[in-house]
């Protein structure tokens, strides 16, 4: 397989035509949006919680097939976990669902996502943010 | 000026002269079209500036020893070759920077601080890069002078028409406009700019950035008063640009930076500035730098500037055609005959930075993203673009190669 094939393997582009978790929430209980500032990527994350849990997550974007794809497979990886798991989920466990080669450009492009829906955690339930990002209302990948 | 010579370029034999086309990129030829980001070096410039350093290098307007008068020699000379590549009037008037961005902050803070203050009116264009858009913002805001962008038409060229409403906002002091769009490659009626703006006793600042490595420029048929533009993106190194200036705002400015080589006499009670250009060249310069660019102009004069444009003009009338055959692809921006060798463009469901990935496994390197342009990106209701754009060494199956790679990113994404 060449580097483009298994770049833009079938699972991603079916991500990426066809995200789940695309949408908006009518109430959310937590929301956060961020951007990668190189490439014009964009992502907004809702939450609705149900107790501890996280009961619905929507994603509306505009970004490259990556940032979008994985930002897809994210919001089903999180549904039933807690805000606490969420918030200290390691990148490294989304980048092995992605499961592809990234370069470091496009690993910003992979974590925009992520990056995001640990933002609205932190704000709407306090979770902590990871050290470098502390004080931001926007999320910058840069 | 010179005699306008109608010789055709010869782009097959110029790119022998850049060594970087030697190497295969993903075992293929490499296709560079990203020369509005910055252009590849030839070989000319690059052994100028070994050499420069082998046998010439010292630092400059300082040292007695013969070093340092060589290396003065080759600074200065790199500034005269400057003076004539934008017609100037004196060296004076040419100040080193580091690039176009720290030109246009220059005369943003040593003009703008001194000059604008509330009632005042900057105005730059929707199609600025940021780079000529945000110091004016920034210097504006604190001086609380109104900031307003002059719009584009549905064609990405400025509305003239509407200044006759933005004036009214208040004191025109100052006119920001580039030359050439690095987005939409709209080439700006800048000359036209200038003189409304002189009649309102504003200055006219000009970014030649995407105009300097294409076409002739000429300061006095422009009629502005600051023109700024870049190395790098003219086949010289990184890390060296020319603010150009007229004598009289530069004279009467507040030094930028300040520190060494810039200053008269310093005391403790006060300091008074060096002669032009030196007053607003704090610090040692970049030297080898300069010579390059020198070593840049030299090519670019011998290549010809106007075979360059017309060179390029043909290649951008071969790209709209071919890029105009991909069924779901838009161009941005105004006809082939109204524009640089710039082509921005967007295929239907493929964001631009995934379009970028898959041409460039077939060594196509373009640009992706929002080009320092987020107020035009903005306007133009997008949010990216994929963009190529063409030098004097570029070839008509480049953009052959550019547009299969559409067709692939099309059938990958199909």
């Amino acid at each position: 397989m060449s580097e483009l094939d298994s770049l833009y393997r079938e699972v991603i582009l079916d991500h990426y035509k066809n995200p789940r978790g695309h949408g908006l929430i009518d109430t959310p209980d937590a929301e956060a949006e961020g951007q990668n500032p190189l490439c014009g990527d964009e992502v907004s994350i809702a939450v609705a919680f149900e107790g501890d849990t996280i009961a619905d997550v929507k994603f509306q974007g505009r970004g490259c097939a990556i940032s979008q794809a994985a930002t897809s497979m994210l919001m089903d990886m999180v549904k039933g976990r807690t805000a606490q798991e969420v918030a200290t989920m390691s990148r490294e466990e989304l980048l092995d669902e992605v499961g592809i080669p990234l370069t470091p450009v496009r690993l910003k492009c992979a974590l925009l996502g992520l990056g995001v829906l640990k933002l609205a955690l932190h704000k709407g339930r306090g979770t902590p943010l990871p050290e470098e990002w502390a004080g931001v209302d926007e999320l910058e990948l840069r | 000026m010179a005699v306008t010579t109608e010789a055709k370029l010869d782009a097959r034999r110029l790119r022998a002269d850049f060594p970087i086309f030697e190497q295969p990129i993903h075992g293929k030829p490499l296709a560079y079209l990203d020369s509005a980001n910055s252009s590849q070096k030839p070989r000319q410039v690059l052994d100028t500036v070994r050499d420069f350093y082998e046998t010439s290098y010292a630092n400059v307007h300082r040292a007695v020893y013969e070093l340092g008068l060589r290396s003065d020699a080759a600074f200065d000379g790199a500034r005269e070759k400057a003076r004539v590549f934008v017609n100037a009037e004196t060296t004076g008037e040419v100040i080193f920077t580091r690039n176009a961005t720290e030109g246009l902050n220059l005369v943003a803070y040593a003009w703008g601080l001194d000059n604008l203050g509330p009632g005042d009116l900057v105005l730059v264009t929707e199609l600025e890069h940021h780079s000529n858009f945000v110091p004016w913002q920034f210097i504006a805001e604190r001086k609380g002078a109104d900031f307003a962008a002059i719009p584009i038409d549905s064609g990405g060229e400025l509305r003239l028409e509407a200044l006759d409403e933005l004036e009214a906002r208040g004191r025109v002091r100052l006119v920001a406009c580039g030359l050439v769009s690095n987005s939409l490659g709209t080439v700006n009626p800048v000359a036209e700019l200038a003189a409304w703006a002189h009649e309102r006793g504003a200055i006219m600042v000009v970014d030649a950035a995407q105009a300097a490595p294409h076409r002739p420029l000429n300061v006095q048929a422009l009629g502005c008063d600051f023109l700024a533009f870049t190395g790098h993106k003219m086949c010289a190194p990184s890390g060296i640009g020319v603010l150009w200036g007229r004598r009289e705002l530069l004279e009467r400015m507040s030094p930028f930076e300040l520190g060494g080589e810039m200053i008269r006499k310093v005391t403790v009670e006060r300091t008074t500035w060096n002669d032009l250009p030196h007053k607003f060249e704090a610090g040692t310069p970049p030297i080898a730098q300069a010579v390059g660019l020198g070593a840049a102009i030299d090519y670019l004069t011998e290549t010809g500037l106007e075979a360059i444009e017309r060179h390029e003009a043909e290649l951008t009338a071969y790209a709209w055609g071919r890029l105009s055959e991909v069924p779901g692809l838009t161009l941005y921006g105004p006809p082939p005959d109204r524009r640089a060798g710039i082509v921005s463009f967007n295929l239907e469901g493929i964001h631009p930075h995934d379009v970028a990935q898959i041409v460039d496994s077939e060594g196509v390197a373009v640009r992706a993203g929002h080009h320092c342009n987020q107020p035009l990106m903005t306007r133009l209701g997008i949010n990216a673009t994929t963009r190529a754009s063409f030098y004097l060494y570029t070839l008509p199956e480049e953009i052959d190669r550019l547009v299969d790679g559409l067709h692939k990113a099309r059938k990958l994404f199909g």
